[in-house]
């Protein structure tokens, strides 16, 4: 069979959407595909760009990897944009000069950012804010500069001067409008939007014209109408998006009047042959900026590639975000222009809240909606609005703040199966309720296989009520008791034992469970105990609860032997320390490793052989390093400024601080952190439960990234700390997760079914809205200041030490642990080498 | 006072009660390499002592045939649908205290022993009691 040869021209988002959704369909095999990018890197995510400022790397913003792409079996071509294509021949011609035959051509060519043509706007400090290119050339100019200015007040001139003010600029928005953000917001709305961002420190110029740029003593003057000026060393344009067309047009196809490159519902371009989507597309005499109708366009392409109907006939373009900390909603028909729309505004100025709907003549039909301060009805709003729900009777109760609980909830019920859910993943309630159907029982598992709520996180609520109410409705009961000994879930029983201040499981257990325990309930209010009074895990009421790894204080191999490993703080160790790691190995005959954590680990210490081991490792200046429990683990760390080039902080140092300020903690799993010492982030610290990453000015830290099975990339929490603000997030961050998390719940897992995200949990974390701030702290001052290296206790409590006997009736060692040599080093025997040995020679 | 009823089998002194640990387990050292019959080759059996629950001495293998090694005795106690058993700690499969028998494979029984307490002596008759 010929492949068909596809062509795909361009490597944004969309691009690579349309290459992802290609590569996980069997008609994959049916195209030879190449692609061709103007960039010199693969498709990155753009809508994230500004987090490029605040720590985020070039690679964690990849989406598009060389290596993947060739996994895939496609041709990817960087550096090379097409320069013209000859539509009689079906042929490109890249700018390089390579000439490839085509049958389908794919345009994904996006846009470019329009720049007013104002005298002087060519001048080497005027940038524009679209590829990680124009950021390095932000940054740069920003090193020796005072102040910045935005030239636009949409949404990306706003996201645009926020990166000014975290370099450390002062900064200006200026804007033509009368308003910020006026395709998305009314007056009002737009007027409160102004006031808080001022409130920021940014100040904004609307209804200013910019007539001239000009070079004034190193500095850069503009010249507004009005006779009036402002003197900036550097100017960012971000005054809309144009299409990028240039080639469709040099090839004669279909071009709207403003722009664009005219699409119908296949996505086909005016040539049968040549589709176009994403932001370079017209369809219905629309261009559209967002990523979500990229995506659809993308997915449509493809489906009429493989001989199916489907088809792309415009988008919702509502928007919810958070621009310099200040949520905005905008819904459909903001400006309320629909013929006998009337609308009903809400005002809080005191708090700083906006909210306006607009609705049809007979009051029936949400036509459009603004939000700016508090977007919490903006999900329930779009659902009225994307759905035609009929409104309730007095739809003022949709934005009017709760009164006794009186505002009607729309339940999930109230949706169609058809209504998205999730619009980043485009998933609609009735393939959540497939899913649940198909046997997942939680949230996580849900967001798992269908993806919902998995790209802004903006759904997460309304999907946690579409799951519940499906398996409410196919009988389920979400049963979230910890165990048949205790009906309460973890984060009730942390209550019940923090309040009743109760000090062992048998009281719990008397007081308020049933029955002698399991493996579930024992460890887990095990470690609720600890967490809260910090008792060493072996005295008297706690024997029993541990797993045997908490018990004996050491991991147990496949053998029955243990590994121990000692705490390396920050992987920071002394030679002499390293050799008695060395000696130590040596003289038990140990196994010895170098761990991911940056320690050492030494295996096949026999039971009784533990005590010994540890008394000359204490002796020598080591601590247990709680590999065994669930708590905190390592702080892996690079070098840092002391020793590298590139560092910008004390890395190992602050390791080292926070190594020895959470060691020892007991939470519900156990706990990873890493510091960076710059953004190279050799460290590792976005694998992390809480990363830390060094910046010119101070800490930024990622929370909830795991490695392992299910890896996930942290989220950046907050930026630019100093150290005493950075601990004290951590504190406040690490406490609240002990009380709330779910038995055996990593930090990645609890933040996903967590209600409100990532953003409640700044709320609680940085804004203190729960008020809990000084408790958790206290708390966790608790844990820290009762610390006590539990090897060295127990090695000098007799009683204690009376567990680590292999029999109890004779001092013999258990003849059925057997080692044999493997490259230098004793491993554990293998069935058939343990009959060699007991067989006589 | 645990209720065991005398029979025949060749009783074993192994420990005192204070070796014992409440709610969990220790490991002794059963059998006699020179003896034949049922006594024959060395055996290690994990005692367990359960303050609240009748009866309150279990012995029972220490060696977890599924995971390959003598570990029953560091094994946590838990109680399932009534039963009280021992989680073996590499692989997790639940043994029940009273007959040995897996609850995950029932092709997978441990064996289990009569456990005597004689003032504070704690002996235990090793002639498998079921089987």
């Amino acid at each position: 069979m010929v492949k068909q040869k596809l062509i795909v021209i361009g490597n944004g988002m969309v691009g690579h959407h349309f290459l992802e959704q290609l590569a996980a369909r069997p008609e994959r095999a049916l195209f030879e595909v190449t692609v061709f990018c103007a960039e010199p890197r693969p498709a990155y995510d753009r809508v994230h760009l500004s987090e490029y400022f605040a720590g985020r790397s070039a690679e964690d913003l990849a989406m598009g990897k060389v290596d993947q792409y060739r996994e895939w079996g496609y041709e990817l071509l960087l550096n090379d944009a097409v320069a013209s294509i000859n539509r009689k021949e079906k042929t490109i011609i890249s700018a390089s000069g390579t000439t490839r035959p085509y049958d389908h051509l794919i345009l994904a060519t996006g846009s470019y950012p329009f720049v007013p043509p104002i005298p002087g706007h060519e001048h080497a400090r005027c940038f524009v804010y679209r590829t990680l290119e124009d950021l390095d050339a932000i940054r740069a100019a920003s090193e020796d500069a005072r102040c910045g200015v935005v030239v636009g007040g949409g949404l990306l001139g706003l996201e645009a001067a926020n990166a000014l003010r975290e370099l450390g600029l002062e900064a200006h928005v200026v804007e033509f409008a009368p308003g910020l953000m006026s395709v998305q917001l009314d007056g009002g709305g737009s007027e409160l939007l102004k006031n808080k961002i001022e409130d920021l420190g940014v100040t904004v110029h609307t209804d200013t014209a910019t007539e001239l740029i000009e070079e004034v003593g190193g500095r850069l003057r503009m010249q507004f109408r009005g006779d009036r000026e402002l003197v900036t060393d550097l100017i960012v344009f971000s005054a809309g998006i144009r299409p990028e067309d240039k080639l469709a047009g040099s090839a004669g196809l279909e071009l709207g009047e403003r722009g664009g490159i005219v699409i119908d519902e296949a996505c086909r371009t005016s040539d049968p042959h040549i589709f176009a989507i994403g932001e370079c597309a017209l369809y219905d005499n629309r261009i559209f900026g967002l990523v979500a109708p990229g995506y659809s366009m993308a997915r449509t392409a493809i489906a009429r590639l493989c001989g199916e109907s489907a088809s792309f006939t415009g988008a919702d373009m509502s928007t919810k975000l958070k621009l310099l900390g200040v949520e905005v909603g905008s819904i459909g028909d903001a400006h309320g222009r629909a013929e006998g729309a009337s609308a009903i505004t809400f005002v809080d100025e005191q708090a700083g809240v906006y909210k306006r709907i607009i609705m049809d003549g007979a009051g029936k039909k949400l036509l459009g909606a603004v939000l700016v301060g508090d977007t919490g009805d903006y999900d329930q709003l779009l659902q009225y609005h994307l759905n035609g729900i009929e409104l309730p009777e007095q739809p003022e109760q949709l934005i009017l703040p709760a009164v006794d609980g009186e505002t009607p909830a729309l339940g999930a019920g109230a949706l169609p199966a058809t209504a998205t859910i999730c619009s980043c993943h485009n998933v609609s309630k009735g393939q959540i309720m497939e899913a649940v159907q198909g046997g997942c029982c939680s949230l996580g598992e849900v967001k798992e296989q269908t993806c919902a709520a998995t790209g802004c996180g903006g759904c997460a609520a309304l999907l946690k009520n579409v799951v519940d109410e499906e398996l409410a409705a196919l009988g389920v009961e979400v049963n979230n008791h910890l165990c048949p000994h205790f009906e309460f879930t973890r984060q009730e029983l942390f209550h019940i034992v923090q309040v009743g201040e109760i000090q062992t499981f048998d009281e719990l257990l008397e007081k308020h469970g049933r029955g002698h325990g399991c493996e579930i309930c024992k460890p887990t209010v095990a470690s609720i105990l600890a967490s809260l009074w910090n008792d060493h895990i072996h005295s008297k009421p706690h024997v029993g609860l541990q797993d045997t790894n908490d018990t004996f204080m050491a991991n147990m191999q496949k053998n029955g032997s243990y590994s121990v490993v000692p705490r390396v703080p920050g992987g920071e160790i002394t030679p002499d320390r390293l050799i008695v790691l060395g000696q130590v190995a040596k003289k038990y005959n140990l196994y010895t490793k170098i761990t991911g954590g940056q320690r050492v680990d030494l295996f096949g210490a026999r039971l009784e052989q533990l005590p010994e081991i540890w008394r000359e490792l204490i002796d020598a200046g080591f601590e247990t390093g709680h590999a065994y429990g669930k708590s905190l683990r390592t702080v892996k760390s690079c070098v840092g400024s002391t020793w590298c080039r590139f560092g910008v902080q004390d890395s190992v140092g602050m390791a080292l601080h926070i190594e020895n300020r959470y060691k020892g903690l007991r939470s519900p799993h156990k706990i990873k952190m890493a510091v960076s010492g710059c953004t190279r982030e050799c460290a590792e610290a976005q694998s992390k439960d809480v990363g830390v990453i060094a910046t010119e000015n101070g800490w930024n830290l990622f929370v909830c990234g795991n490695g392992g099975m299910r890896p996930r990339h942290a989220d950046l929490f907050a930026t630019d700390l100093d150290d005493e603000t950075l601990v004290r997030y951590i504190d406040r961050f690490l406490m609240f997760y002990v009380r709330t998390a779910d038995k055996l719940q990593r930090t990645s897992v609890w933040l996903e079914n967590l209600e409100g995200g990532l953003d409640y949990l700044r709320e609680v974390i940085i804004e203190d809205k729960l008020g809990i701030g000084a408790e958790l702290e206290e708390q966790m001052a608790r844990v820290i200041g009762t610390y006590q290296c539990e090897w060295k206790t127990a090695i000098n409590d007799p009683e204690m030490l009376k567990r680590f006997r292999q029999f109890v009736n004779t001092d013999e060692p258990d003849e059925k642990i057997v080692f044999v040599e493997e490259r230098g080093q004793p491993r554990p025997a293998r069935d058939d080498e343990v009959v060699k040995i007991a067989e006589p020679a | 006072m645990n209720q065991v009823a005398i029979n025949p089998a060749p009783w074993q002194p192994v420990c005192q009660r204070s070796d014992l640990v409440a709610n969990s387990g220790v490991c002794a050292l059963m059998g006699d390499p020179s003896a034949t019959g049922p006594l024959a080759g060395r055996r290690s059996i994990a005692l367990f002592f359960i303050p609240h629950a009748t009866p309150q001495f279990y012995a029972i293998d220490n060696w977890d045939p599924i995971a390959g090694a003598g570990v029953i005795a560091r094994g946590l106690v838990a109680e399932i649908d009534g039963e009280l058993t021992v989680a073996s700690p590499l692989y997790k499969h639940h043994f029940r205290l009273r007959d040995g028998a897996c609850l995950e494979d029932s092709n997978v029984c441990l064996r289990t022993y009569p456990v005597a307490l004689d003032g504070d002596c704690v002996s235990v008759a090793l002639a498998p009691d079921r089987q």
